[in-house]
């Protein structure tokens, strides 16, 4: 029997972790990369790349964060530094995890598309390992679109990226494979999309917990047949799934609401988040993550993929996420919104009341907000995160009788 | 009859309503969840109400122990129960203050529903905790705390918000030989700013209204007031509003 794309995924994240192992003990070079970078640049070159995030999250989702977190707060980092660059600053150091492992890098490949906090972090790796360090520096997008200098100005850093990397790997830029990568992370890239809006589905054959797992994967695997191939093989069962009229869940638990999760999961309290939402029948239908590694633009545009990637949506302005989620809210027949207020990311977290606001009167949903944290479970309080659940189901279902009334 | 009872985090109160609504019984038991503080309550409210558990149709808890009440025949949280509550004591209502021993929150009202609301982040600043351990300090009772305040001739300012640090400012300000009023108005004025905040945030409406033990202290209902340059009113009862809004929902859950 061929196998589902559940037990193809945890084969593959083992995989990711054992092939980057190998690859370092034949000698090939490693690259430590933020999530959501332009990577094709790298695979192209036969680089292995992981990803600290990822193998963070990885560590977390097991428990065994707070040792890391000691290990970089000895060193001084603060408690207010986001716990992915806490966590793998222990790592840099101690090197070893029962959870997971990633070898050392040769050299740190940075975007700072997803926050500025990962600039900083990322010098600092390479000061202290005294490696190379290659940073695409993404200027946050203020207006709606990004303005034609912008992406002229991230051109000319692509472009100065394969340089560095040509002068890393001592050989000259293999073009052909880069056409080839690009192609693959496109098809992986919309496999990952359409799975994703499956959820669209009344009830959603998608649980939203499992979205994070497979994100997971999406995250180290883009530019590899693997992955694409996964994401497809996902896609069809979920469509497969959708056309039955399954739900999320075993049979007979229903999919009583229907949420946006808005932020990165509670990895290190990944239990009690998920547990206390099926308790009240939520399932988390969509977020903005769907979109995050749906990263297209034609092969070989350079322009493009620049593009591509200054619009991930944290580095987009507030009228673009609060109108992008209004209408995800639509799209997804949405009853409520609930907002991970992250202490780690400062850069997700701010605009929060203002998307709140926005949600609320461009669609009528409830909203709330909770304290958490990705990879620090010390911030989490899981009373007062089922406090704040219970109330948005109390909201969610106020709205519910009210409907009904008027469709009277 | 129909019984609310709210665990909060250091309180346990109950209310007790009948076939019309009106109020019974209403107890307050200064011991919280974890303590056998709610079952004292309801005993006290039955004896009020001179009946037995029996006589009771339908139970709903709230608060922080509401989970771990096994009593109940429903849950709802604080935030409902507040918002019922206040509709049924003061109907024009449209935005709650409320300060309870670990937590402080602020409702808007939407036509007597729960439009929006906002609570403390895990932190005990601007909350009752606040005060107890202010009035520690100022080794004062924590219901005189407000007639202390009266007596204040001098704005003196917390600049901490932590309580932990506000701790030790305060000794430092009592040791420089500032007045016990002084420092005690500060306290209030401290908890004012820092719900203000939250206020501002979900936006305060025509006509708002705290409950809670906190609401107690006139002196800090009078320092919110000034604060948000709008006139704020203690609900009758603060402490067992929430109580009472469960009570109601248990009539209304019973007769649905
Ligand atoms: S969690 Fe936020 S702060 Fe941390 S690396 Fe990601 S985007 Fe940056």
């Amino acid at each position: 029997m061929s196998k589902t794309s559940k037990e193809l995924l945890n084969e593959l994240v083992a995989k990711h972790y054992e092939d980057a192992a190998q690859a370092k003990k034949d000698g090939k070079l490693v690259a430590w990369a933020t999530s959501i970078c332009p990577q094709e640049l790298l695979e192209a070159m036969d680089i292995t790349v992981v990803y600290p995030e990822n193998h963070a999250a990885a560590i977390a989702a097991r428990k065994h964060s707070q040792e890391f977190l000691d290990q970089s707060e000895g060193c001084g980092y603060s408690i207010d530094i986001c716990s992915y660059a806490r966590v793998n600053m222990g790592y840099k150091d101690i090197q070893y995890s029962e959870a997971a492992n990633i070898p050392m890098p040769d050299m740190v490949f940075c975007c700072n598309n997803i926050c500025t906090t990962v600039a900083k972090w990322y010098e600092n790796l390479a000061t202290e390992l005294n490696i190379p360090f290659i940073l695409i520096d993404t200027p946050f997008n203020h207006i709606y679109d990004a303005p034609a200098h912008n992406i002229e100005y991230m051109r000319n850093q692509i472009e100065h990226a394969i340089h560095q990397i040509e002068e890393i790997c001592g050989r000259p830029y293999d073009y052909e494979r880069l056409t080839e990568v690009m192609k693959i992370s496109n098809e992986t890239a919309y496999w990952w999309r359409r799975a994703c809006f499956t959820a669209q589905a009344m009830p959603s054959p998608l649980s939203g917990f499992d979205m994070f797992n497979y994100m997971a994967l999406v995250v180290c695997i883009r530019g590899k047949k693997e992955g694409r191939d996964l994401f497809k093989l996902w896609c069809e069962e979920l469509e497969a799934k959708a056309a039955e009229g399954k739900g999320p869940w075993k049979e007979g638990e229903e999919e009583k609401y229907r949420v946006i999760w808005d932020g990165i999961a509670c990895w290190a309290n990944l239990s009690p988040t998920y547990k206390i939402l099926k308790k009240y029948g939520i399932n988390v239908v969509t977020s903005l993550y769907p979109d995050a590694w749906t990263i297209l633009y034609e092969t070989n545009d350079i322009e493009g993929m620049a593009k591509a990637y200054t619009y991930y949506h944290a580095n987009r302005n507030v009228d673009y996420v609060a109108a992008t989620k209004s209408q995800r809210v639509k799209d997804f027949n949405v009853d409520g919104v609930i907002f991970h207020s992250n202490r780690s990311c400062k850069l997700m977290d701010f605009t929060i009341y203002e998307q709140q606001r926005r949600i609320t009167a461009e669609t009528g949903v409830p909203t709330v907000v909770f304290d958490g944290d990705m990879t620090d479970p010390r911030i989490f309080s899981e009373a007062q995160y089922e406090t704040r659940i219970q109330a948005l189901v109390e909201m969610m279902e106020e709205n519910k009788k009210k409907k009904a009334q008027e469709g009277k | 009859m129909f019984l609310g009872i709210d665990i909060g985090s250091s309180s346990s109160k109950v209310a007790i309503v009948d076939e019309n609504k009106n109020v019974v019984a209403a107890k307050v038991v200064n011991m919280g969840t974890g303590t056998n503080g709610a079952d004292v309550a309801m005993q006290a409210a039955l004896d009020e109400a001179g009946i037995t558990l029996e006589d009771v149709k339908y139970i709903v808890a709230t608060g922080y122990g509401r989970l771990k009440f096994d009593k109940a025949d429903v849950q709802i949280t604080e935030i409902s129960c507040h918002a019922k509550g206040v509709q049924t004591l003061v109907p024009d209502a449209d935005t709650i203050i409320d300060i309870g021993g670990q937590d402080a929150k602020v409702i808007r009202l939407a036509g007597g529903q729960v439009e929006n609301f906002i609570m403390n982040e895990k932190c005990a600043a601007g909350t009752g905790r606040f005060l107890e351990v202010m009035s520690r300090v100022l080794n004062t009772d924590l219901k005189d705390l407000s007639a202390l305040a009266d007596q204040s001739t001098k704005a003196l300012a917390i600049s901490s918000v932590c309580t932990v640090f506000a701790e030790s400012e305060v000794i430092s300000s009592l040791a420089a030989g500032e007045a016990l009023a002084d420092v005690a108005r500060g306290a209030n004025f401290a908890i004012a700013k820092r719900v203000a905040g939250m206020c501002k945030r979900v936006g305060t409406g025509k006509k708002i209204v705290m409950t809670g033990g906190v609401a107690l202290n006139d002196n800090m209902v009078r320092s919110m007031a000034a604060e948000l340059g709008q006139e704020v009113t203690a609900v009758p009862h603060c402490q067992v509003v929430g109580a009472i809004g469960a009570a109601i929902f248990a009539h209304e859950k019973y007769h649905k």
